[in-house]
């Protein structure tokens, strides 16, 4: 193996692809090789970096400097400076570099472990990193009993919104006589302010991959689909050439490891639905169908993707099934809280000085998430409020800063975690606003199929239109809440049971924005 | 040209999400005419109304003729507190027509259009396949130069 004195790993994402991140590497090696230091200096490209700096980002390691918003004619400066000289190019630097010390992530990283340090598309890193030994050992070593036994044990619950443990939602189907079942990833990324499981699979598309396989192992399926946004071209492509090469490796197939099991991983593309999140709306949505949501039960975990037992799991939470299994589900409870196990990944946004992504235990508070990972609110700005898992979550004041972010410790505030999506708003921004976006993200979204949806969202679409301009009254505000609280009660999905959490939590915690717009 | 299309696909029900796709995407106009929807019900053995239900339903097709290039801007909460409000209304300038409508000499479609998932960036827009991001009013106007240029 060769032996590098410096690492330069760059970020691949959609933002520095837009940034031109293809035509900067092919420049960098060209000037590194013009300054004799191609055997000296190794280029990785990879996913993403732990921050999220303006454009095309880097990180320098041994040093840990980050740099951001880099350009080409940046590129000599940068060779002679720090490649050469030694002398970091301080007005190119990632401005907080270290408070997003990846080190303080790593120690808690399980779903990012690898990001942004193997190359995404080569599966040789991965499997170096650990990768495939997880799913060698649930292949070759263990029943499947007792996968969903450990998983069970992990305590891992769904991360896509809902929180349902993941072994339990397993355990009823694995016992089922079918000739058929299936595992469906949802990758349908729609909830507004959420991208993590792009990041998760850009940055490491292999690590979602394994727990596919371990997930099919368990259940008995010997396919499975990964259904994911048209969007997301980036997560298609590595993702695609992940499959490839674990068919090539003989790692997914026929007879895989000769032990008689077979598995095959395939991708289906969606064509924009945010309903299409909710999982039988997207078995619906498999099938050809316009996505609506099934009536349950039956559950899909009896009857599923053509009408065949399914496992409906988030990208995130299979993403965590290949640690529990290598490590233990001993080793998987020491992060997080008791209730509620393991790390969980947000996307912060919005007016802090780092918008970025991080990976942090559960049970994690808001206040340490903004100001440690993302370097605290954007200068000259005070907190005002939180979105916190996206038009589907709850718009949290500062009261709240100091709860516990996990599934439990959410719910006696009757809050979510929902998606992970935390989207930060300063002073001088208006809830009421921001009520009526999301409000009339729902009425575009709702699907049409239940009355109350459909109708609901389009009433309250009207009332905070109306508030908005200073047209409406106290009485409308309670209406909405009433409109709401119907919906929750009524609809047929998760979709029409959603707006009431935005809509109370903004009444109830900023209820004299209401007051005085509706006074006006 | 649609019966090729379809006839890359095994004809079952499942497939037709991808073959919308595929016979949008090649089709100048980025559209789903009357007699693609024919064609593909024959190919499927699917009755036109399925096929209209689901192509209505889905917010990536359209059954009217677009632009060359389309443009779809985000709307959602974190791109909206961003001020994509004051892009949307640039945008409208710039290319003298309102959301959904086509300029006249068929070269851009302005649309709206749910998260994107590149929140980091907003507000963010997506010109065809390409995502641009941390959008203000000036940048808008580059970009669009650009892209007329190149088409």
């Amino acid at each position: 193996m060769k032996y590098y004195r410096s690492h330069v790993l760059v970020g691949i994402n959609e933002t520095s692809v837009a940034a031109g991140v293809n035509n900067f590497i092919k420049a960098l090696r060209a000037e590194l090789s013009k300054a004799g230091l191609s055997d000296e200096i190794n280029i990785l490209e990879t996913g993403p970096l732990g921050f999220f700096g303006k454009g095309i980002c880097i990180t320098v390691y041994p040093e840990n400097i980050n740099y951001e918003n880099l350009k080409e004619e940046h590129i000599p400066n940068l060779v002679q400076e720090h490649f050469l000289k030694g002398r970091p190019v301080v007005e190119l630097m990632l401005e907080s570099a270290g408070r997003f010390s990846p080190k303080l992530n790593y120690n808690q990283r399980i779903v990012l472990r690898n990001s942004g340090i193997i190359d995404p598309e080569s599966i040789d890193d991965y499997i170096g990193a650990g990768g495939y030994e997880a799913w060698e050992k649930a292949l070759t070593q263990m029943e499947p009993k007792a996968i969903v036994e450990e998983v069970k044990n992990s305590g891992l619950r769904g991360r896509g919104g809902a929180g349902f443990p993941a072994g339990v939602k397993w355990s009823f189907t694995a016992p089922l006589d079918a000739k058929q079942k299936y595992v469906v990833v949802n990758a349908d990324e729609g909830e507004p302010g959420t991208f993590k499981d792009r990041l998760i699979m850009e940055g490491d598309p292999h690590q979602l991959l394994e727990g596919v396989m371990i997930c099919a192992r368990a259940i008995g399926a010997t396919k499975a689909y990964i259904y994911i946004r048209g969007e997301y071209k980036l997560c298609i492509e590595r993702l695609q050439k992940a499959i490839d090469d674990c068919r090539n490796y003989g790692i997914i197939g026929t007879n895989i490891f000769e032990t008689g099991f077979d598995l095959d991983i395939e991708i289906k593309i969606g064509a924009g639905a945010y309903v299409c999140g909710e999982e039988t709306a997207l078995i619906e949505s498999l099938e050809g169908n316009r996505g609506h949501p099934r009536w349950k039960p039956p559950f899909p975990g009896v009857k599923g993707l053509w009408q065949a037992p399914t496992v409906v799991n988030n990208v995130e939470t299979l993403a965590n099934v290949p640690f529990i299994i290598a490590k233990g589900a001993d080793e998987y409870k020491k992060y997080g809280t008791p209730e509620c196990a393991g790390t969980k990944v947000y996307t912060i946004l919005g007016d802090v000085a780092y918008p970025g992504l991080c990976e942090v235990d559960m049970g994690t508070t808001l206040r340490t998430i903004i100001n440690d990972y993302a370097g605290g609110m954007k200068k000259g700005f005070k907190f005002k409020a939180a979105l916190v898992g996206g038009a589907a979550g709850m718009i949290l004041s500062e009261k709240l800063l100091d709860v516990k972010m996990d599934l439990a410790s959410l719910n006696q505030y009757s809050a979510v975690l929902g998606s992970g999506a935390i989207l930060v708003m300063n002073e001088h921004q208006s809830i009421v606003d921001m009520l009526w976006s999301i409000l009339r993200f729902f009425r575009h979204e709702s699907c049409g199929k239940c009355a109350p949806c459909k109708n609901g969202t389009q009433q309250l679409y009207r009332l905070i239109t109306k508030i908005k301009k200073g047209e409406g009254s106290m009485d409308d505000v309670e209406l909405m809440l009433t409109i709401a609280e119907t919906m929750q009660q009524t609809s047929f999905c998760a979709l029409g049971q959603s707006p009431i959490m935005a809509i109370r939590s903004a009444i109830e915690n900023f209820r004299d924005e209401f007051i005085a717009i509706t006074q006006k | 040209m649609y019966k090729e299309i379809c006839a890359k696909y095994a004809p079952t029900k499942d497939n037709l999400i991808y073959i919308l796709h595929e016979i949008q995407d090649s089709h100048p106009q980025h559209y789903i005419s009357k007699d693609a929807v024919t064609a593909i019900s024959e190919y499927l053995k699917v009755p036109e109304n399925h096929i209209y239900g689901v192509l209505t339903f889905y917010s990536m097709y359209s059954t009217s003729p677009r632009g060359k290039n389309i443009i779809r801007l985000c709307e959602s909460p974190p791109c909206y507190i961003k001020g994509s409000e004051n892009i949307l209304r640039k945008l409208k300038t710039i290319l003298g027509v309102g959301v959904g409508e086509t300029t006249k000499d068929g070269k851009f479609t302005l649309e709206l259009c749910a998260c994107l998932g590149v929140c980091g960036n907003a507000p963010v827009m997506m010109i065809n396949e390409d995502v641009y991001g941390d959008l203000s009013e000036e940048k808008v106007e580059d970009i669009i130069e650009k892209v007329r240029g190149r088409s």
